[in-house]
């Protein structure tokens, strides 16, 4: 990764959604090689920040920046935006979903089969997603991540429908993400195993160090 | 492979296997065609008439029942906002995703035309001329078709009011094109100027189709 962002910033965001102002002046800084964890009950903006950063909601007020990175790219473009949703086609097979993100999204990092064995999902590459579990569906959304590189991982609760061995490995290379440098912010209600990491409260907009 | 292209190859296999609907318009086509002659009756110099408008507007009317889906699939399953966060410039991924849903869906429309066009009485230079001015014409409906799609992919049975919102952009076209098929066999205008304007319809909104679209979406997201 020879052009790293190195920070990730957002200066008093606000944003409404359906006329009702979600974030109001919410400032967070992430650092490269620290998770910056996401809490708060339901409905206190986490997807809605996530969603913010991804480029894919447009603040009211305050701006989003980052230090390093490519100057060429929008921030947007430098993200892995892992929400709720899995972008999966269930007529295609395992392979072939990740395969069309691979080179749809550039800048090819892991192979297909590398990133499937990564999630433990190399035996089913050949079957259609359809009959994937929402687990494997998730490990699924997830081996994207890893078949192309960018260094911001925006994780919108990664670890749902994950039974224990799967959360482990997840955040296991989540971990090794953290470790190459990379860049992390992740909405989670779990407690993450990783030497460093900030946490945001939402619904209280306070930053806190953990 | 470039991203585009394999945007393609995912479109045509979504859409040729199981659930994609590649041939439902072909399908709905070849209903209208059939039925018209029973409800017209036997009169086969009326038929001949009728053939390139009924054809047309088989043709127009498939177009629009296959297009809801076009991004409506990619936004519930969360692809549009992974493309919408994509270096690949949005309106690319309109224009190829109309031209992979063309291939799959209009083509078959154009092939089907001359086989329809028989149980319509029409003579061979006007099943020749219908033919092809489908094939330059049903492009022009998915790009206009596009930012219909565009502009109701959040909403749940946005087709109908998809039909509405681009009606006015086809009627010109489906216009253009009866007068092209009908000029062919009929005097005094001749084959060449609705053509030649069917065409320039084509090209025009090959353009237009993929900028509104890519702008409908951006917006959609919010």
């Amino acid at each position: 990764m020879s052009t790293s962002v190195k920070r990730l910033i957002g200066r008093s965001l606000s944003l409404d959604r359906g006329g009702r102002r979600v974030l109001q002046d919410l400032s967070f800084e992430a650092v490269a090689g620290s998770a910056l964890v996401v809490t708060g009950s339901n409905g206190a903006g986490k997807s809605t920040l996530l969603r913010l950063i991804a480029g894919l909601l447009r603040p009211v007020a305050g701006e989003i920046s980052v230090e390093g990175g490519d100057p060429e790219l929008t921030i947007p473009q430098q993200c892995h935006y892992f929400g709720h949703m899995d972008a999966l086609k269930p007529q295609l097979s395992v392979e072939e979903n990740l395969g069309f993100w691979r080179t749809f999204a550039g800048t090819p990092d892991d192979t297909v089969i590398e990133a499937l064995d990564r999630v433990g999902l190399a035996r089913l590459a050949t079957l259609p997603a359809a009959y994937l579990s929402a687990g494997q569906r998730r490990r699924l959304a997830f081996a994207r991540l890893l078949v192309t590189k960018r260094p911001i991982w925006l994780l919108d609760e990664p670890t749902s429908a994950l039974d224990a061995a799967s959360e482990a490995r997840l955040l296991e290379i989540v971990g090794e993400h953290l470790t190459a440098g990379g860049l992390v912010v992740a909405a989670t209600h779990l407690a993450l195993p990783f030497e460093r990491m900030d946490s945001l409260r939402l619904g209280a907009s306070v930053v806190e160090a953990a | 492979m470039s991203a585009l292209s394999s945007l393609f190859v995912r479109e045509m296999k979504l859409a040729t296997r199981v659930g994609g609907g590649a041939l439902m318009g072909a399908l709905f086509f070849l209903i209208v065609v059939t039925v018209v002659p029973f409800g017209v009756g036997p009169d086969l110099n009326l038929l001949a008439r009728i053939g390139p408008a009924i054809l047309w507007i088989g043709a127009l009317l498939a177009t629009l029942l296959s297009l809801d889906r076009l991004f409506q699939a990619d936004r519930d399953d969360g692809g549009l906002d992974l493309i919408l966060m994509g270096e690949t410039p949005l309106e690319l991924v309109v224009l190829v995703k109309c031209l992979a849903h063309w291939t799959a869906t209009g083509l078959p429309l154009v092939i089907a035309s001359p086989v329809l066009a028989i149980f319509m009485n029409m003579e061979p230079v006007a099943i020749g001329a219908t033919t092809l001015t489908l094939a330059v014409g049903t492009p022009a409906l998915t790009f206009v078709g596009a930012i219909g799609a565009a502009l109701t992919v959040s909403l749940r049975r946005g087709g109908l009011l998809l039909a509405i919102l681009v009606l006015p952009l086809t009627v010109p076209v489906m216009i253009f094109g009866v007068s092209a098929a009908t000029a062919a066999v009929q005097e005094p205008v001749p084959f060449a100027t609705p053509f030649s304007i069917l065409a320039a319809l084509g090209l025009f909104s090959m353009v237009l189709g993929p900028i509104a679209g890519a702008a409908a979406l951006r917006f959609a997201g919010d």
